[in-house]
């Protein structure tokens, strides 16, 4: 950090946030250890801006705050029950899209979405759920996918194409038939180049990319938003710990 | 008031039962352990598989776990929604159908058959068919597809540590709320 010249300052919640040129209010309220939930976002990737959790009110227009770049006296609203009962609003959409039936998911205690709700106090999906049909995909040796509980963050997608050089994951279809597809002929995982150090592994916010015999490994309790909610958890990550 | 007036405390009266549920939630309930006993300066039980009432009388609170499977749930949920002022989906079941609703992707015709007629070691099988036993729905649902719910409890199941915090939350009059470690969908 310069000594010599200040870093710009916007303001977050009645704080202070300072952030360098370029930097998305998001990225820099999680530098300041100010939280923000979202889903899409990944500090290791161009940010998405489609699960809108991250909504921020700037100046008093809403914005995703993970594709908005932030400026020298901005006022950015954030942790407020207006923009909390909206995010919650959008967790639920996707708790009642999907079969997300966190007491036999492998990723119960490491999932952001169930991190997320937990954090935005959300004890139920409110809507009546769709229970889509979503079969597995078992066919690759060493991983399993499971459908039911994808939120369409893209980051598999992004991870394969982008780091890994692979392009094994894409979506398809529009609206409610929007899906994440295996990209192979067959359309399964089998036929694809996936390995299991791939990036595309390791970015999947809910427990949709699973290695297989590897499951409940860590028990349930020992696991990341265990001990500590995202609300620290996330802001810990972004001070390198 | 003059002091030897006993001021005599109304006890909430609270109804449980378990629906599309393995009584996992009632279990949870029963861990509150020592705390029973304050507890039960509160509230008194009406209808409970605690007490073996069968109907539900007008109550103040109902807890129900579990979700919705058969005909019979749907009745019996509807029956409590009558006669308790405040409705609690207690537990995944209630809250998303939960285990029972994994069934919900395939045809209940099959589900049947396989279970009964085809399935691995059955031998001269049959589907149940006495009148006395509810229908199955086509699928599985959640308490709040079918009648107005108050509070949600969320946990498979809820720890009784949560349930203490709900229950003592609500009696004392304030909204439940579960904080980091009570709240657990799982």
């Amino acid at each position: 950090m310069s000594t010599e010249k200040p870093r710009p300052t916007f303001q977050m919640d009645g704080h202070d946030v300072p952030f360098d040129e370029g930097q998305s209010i998001l990225a820099a309220a999680l530098a300041a250890g100010r939280y923000v939930p979202y889903l899409c976002y990944h500090p290791e990737f161009q940010p998405h801006g489609s699960c809108k959790v991250c909504t921020v009110k700037i100046n008093g227009r809403t914005h995703a705050s993970c594709t908005t770049p932030a400026h020298e006296g901005d006022v950015v609203e954030s942790n407020v029950d207006e923009l909390n009962d909206m995010r919650k609003g959008l967790v639920q959409f996707l708790f009642t899209e999907g079969n997300h039936f966190c007491p036999s998911c492998e990723a119960s205690g490491n999932c952001t979405l169930q991190a997320v709700g937990y954090d935005l106090g959300m004890t139920s999906a409110h809507y009546s759920p769709l229970f889509p049909d979503r079969p597995l995909d078992a066919s690759h040796p060493e991983v399993l996918l499971d459908f039911n509980r994808c939120i369409l963050c893209e980051l598999c997608v992004r991870a394969s194409a982008l780091v890994d050089k692979k392009s094994v994951f894409s979506l398809a279809g529009r609206g409610i038939q929007k899906h994440l597809v295996v990209n192979a002929e067959s359309g399964k995982l089998a036929d694809t180049e996936l390995s299991v150090d791939d990036k595309a592994m390791s970015v999947c916010p809910v427990g949709v990319i699973l290695r297989k015999r590897r499951g409940f490994q860590v028990p349930i309790g020992e696991r990341k938003y265990d001990e500590h909610p995202i609300r620290e958890v996330a802001v810990q990550k972004q001070k390198g710990e | 008031m003059s002091p030897d007036v006993k001021e005599v405390k109304k006890k909430l009266r609270v109804a449980t039962t378990s629906l599309a549920g393995c009584f996992g939630c009632h279990m949870s309930l029963l861990d509150i352990d020592e705390r029973l006993v304050p507890l039960l300066d509160l509230i008194e039980l009406d209808s409970s598989p605690l007490t073996d009432i069968k109907h539900c009388g007008p109550c103040d609170l109902g807890l129900i776990e579990g979700g919705l499977c058969n005909a019979e749930n749907v009745h019996k949920l509807r029956e409590f929604r009558a006669h308790c002022k405040i409705l609690v989906a207690v537990g995944a079941c209630a809250i998303n159908g939960g285990l029972p609703a994994q069934r919900n992707h395939l045809d209940i015709r099959e589900c049947l058959q396989t279970v009964y007629l085809t399935g691995l070691g059955v031998e001269r099988g049959f589907i149940p068919n006495d009148p006395e036993l509810p229908l199955p729905l086509k699928q599985v649902h959640p308490l709040h597809d079918v009648v107005k719910i108050d509070y949600f409890l969320p946990g498979c199941p809820p720890s009784a540590d949560a349930i203490w915090q709900f229950l003592t939350d609500l009696i004392a009059g304030r909204t439940p709320k579960l904080g980091h470690g009570l709240i657990h969908y799982d």
